[in-house]
């Protein structure tokens, strides 16, 4: 069987330029990891080799699982939310009291809601967390009757879920939209998303080494430059931009939609930033090679899926 | 048929259990090696022994055997079947602790096997707290890690650390939480001339203690 006739057209033109871009970039580590260093710059040089392997593996996973359709985005989002919150909880303080909460969140909170999402019930998998999870899982706590430290344990419980799992299974809820007038891929959108976000992440970080000279929030993300953060948006933005072909926007909307998400992913990242530098670790896990844990690597598009889903929901879809 | 059903059941706990914790074996102080071997740990879960069991590598696991008591895992068929066939346990019958000097005698009588697997040149996963504790502490050792150092010498003691298992499957809890763990091996532990048994243990539980994070 042909592989490419596993996806549509617009699909195989996005994954087939992320191919290209490996190549390049894996291309410049190598040359960069030829050239004389003193020791920390071959460091951050080793660092960003083991960066372009892990996306080559990462890339590789969702160019698998998007072959998959609907099912295949589900189940690798949900893989994704679940390594997520495991990385969350290790790193969160609790107590034994907890321990039939986190339960119910890791196995039935978070296969319910990834369900929900694959039947494309709507009005359910938007409250499910929110409502149903905000009012059971205290309660389940209280079961335990240990007051201690009570309303900061359930928060950090429902924060957890609200993160990893609620905000980013909105990702594989695209595919679920109805959208008249659209008659490209749906999962081109999902893909578009993916690209524009993670390249803002990319370009920051890029410009960032190349160009950084002012920490912009230097209390909680000491590596997060002006440069970076006015490079890496304005070109992520660009792109997302010239990519308009594949999804229902017009190049303009494309551009305000994409800064839109690039904002909200820096917003993400600070967020998460902030948490991590109030646990006193650096990464949340050392899942992938050179980037740190998943969640380090999602953190922007907890922030940006649910609200670029409703965007699209409001203005494009009936 | 039944090498069959022992491997493929080692190999699933192995898989879930490294699935769900995702647990890590971080060599602080020694290398996985065969020989004579007690690898001592704190003890917070059911889980423990198959932790620091998975975590090394496939070749030793069939020449380490945990140590485990006999009223739990001789009770049912199916634990009796996990305990000493899949995972090449040996069983001891647990006595409460024991004041210093008293009933030695009975003592040497129950840790006989244990000295077995160590003259074979294999290795022991063993819990010197005896029980499981509740995760926040660790609990003082009972003698026999004592009496193995003296009566097998050349037995090298690893001290291991569990990190988080008391929070993956608590003492009075079924369920699982799947949280990410690590299990921390240290330097050999060593005898100091002249120490008192109590000294011993108390520094061994220490050893135990300066793994953790």
């Amino acid at each position: 069987m042909n592989p490419l006739t596993w996806y549509d057209a617009p699909v195989r033109a996005l994954l087939g330029g992320v191919f290209v871009l490996l190549v390049i970039a894996s291309l410049i580590g190598r040359g960069l990891a030829r050239r004389p260093q003193d020791g920390a710059g071959r460091a951050t040089i080793e660092n960003l080799n083991a960066r372009i392997r892990a996306w080559w593996l990462m890339c590789a996973l969702v160019a698998g699982a998007l072959a998959g359709g609907l099912s295949g985005a589900v189940l690798l989002f949900g893989a994704i939310s679940f390594l997520a919150l495991r990385e969350f909880v290790t790193l969160t303080p609790t107590r034994r009291a907890d321990h039939e909460p986190l339960f119910w969140a890791f196995f039935v909170f978070l296969p319910l809601q990834y369900w929900l999402v694959g039947t494309g019930w709507y009005g359910m998998f938007t409250i499910l967390i929110p409502v149903y999870g905000f009012l059971f899982l205290p309660l389940r706590s209280a079961l335990n009757a240990d007051a201690q430290g009570f309303l900061a344990r359930t928060a950090r419980t429902q924060w957890a879920l609200m993160v990893c799992v609620y905000c980013v299974s909105h990702a594989p809820a695209l595919l679920t939209l109805e959208l008249p007038g659209f008659d490209g891929s749906r999962v081109a959108l999902l893909l578009w998303l993916l690209l524009v976000v993670q390249l803002s992440d990319v370009l920051q970080y890029v410009w960032g080494k190349l160009a950084g000279r002012r920490p912009i929030v230097p209390r909680l993300s000491p590596n997060k430059t002006v440069e970076g953060f006015a490079g890496g948006i304005g070109s992520a933005s660009l792109i997302g931009m010239l990519l308009a072909p594949v999804t229902p926007f017009t190049h303009g909307q494309a551009f305000g939609i994409a800064l839109l998400v690039c904002l909200l992913g820096f917003a993400g990242g600070l967020v998460m930033s902030a948490i991590k530098r109030d646990a006193g670790i650096k990464d949340f896990g050392a899942m992938i090679e050179g980037h740190g844990g998943v969640l380090d690597r999602i953190d922007s598009l907890c922030f940006s899926a649910p609200v670029f889903f409703h965007v699209v929901r409001y203005f494009w879809s009936p | 048929m039944r090498r069959l059903a022992r491997r493929g059941a080692a190999l699933l706990l192995v898989g879930l259990c490294r699935g769900l914790t995702g647990v890590r074996a971080l060599w602080l102080g020694s290398l996985p090696a065969a020989g004579a071997r007690v690898y001592f740990a704190n003890h917070a879960s059911h889980l423990d022994g198959l932790v620091i069991w998975a975590a090394l590598p496939p070749a030793l696991r069939t020449r380490t055997h945990p140590v485990a008591a006999r009223d739990y895992w001789d009770a049912t068929p199916l634990r009796r079947w996990l305990a000493l066939q899949v995972f090449g346990a040996v069983l001891i019958d647990r006595q409460p602790a024991t004041a210093a000097g008293e009933a030695d005698a009975a003592r040497a009588d129950v840790l006989a096997p244990l000295l077995a697997v160590l003259e074979r040149g294999e290795a022991l996963i063993l819990f010197p707290e005896g029980t499981r504790g509740d995760g926040e502490t660790v609990q003082p050792f009972r003698s026999g890690l004592w009496q193995l150092a003296q009566r097998c010498p050349r037995a090298e003691l690893i001290p291991v650390h569990l990190e988080n298992l008391n929070r993956v499957l608590p003492k009075g809890s079924m369920l699982p939480v799947p949280l990410l763990c690590a299990a921390r091996f240290g330097a050999r532990f060593l005898p100091v001339d002249g120490e008192t048994r109590a000294d011993y243990l108390e520094r061994a539980r220490q050893a135990v203690l300066a793994l953790a994070r």
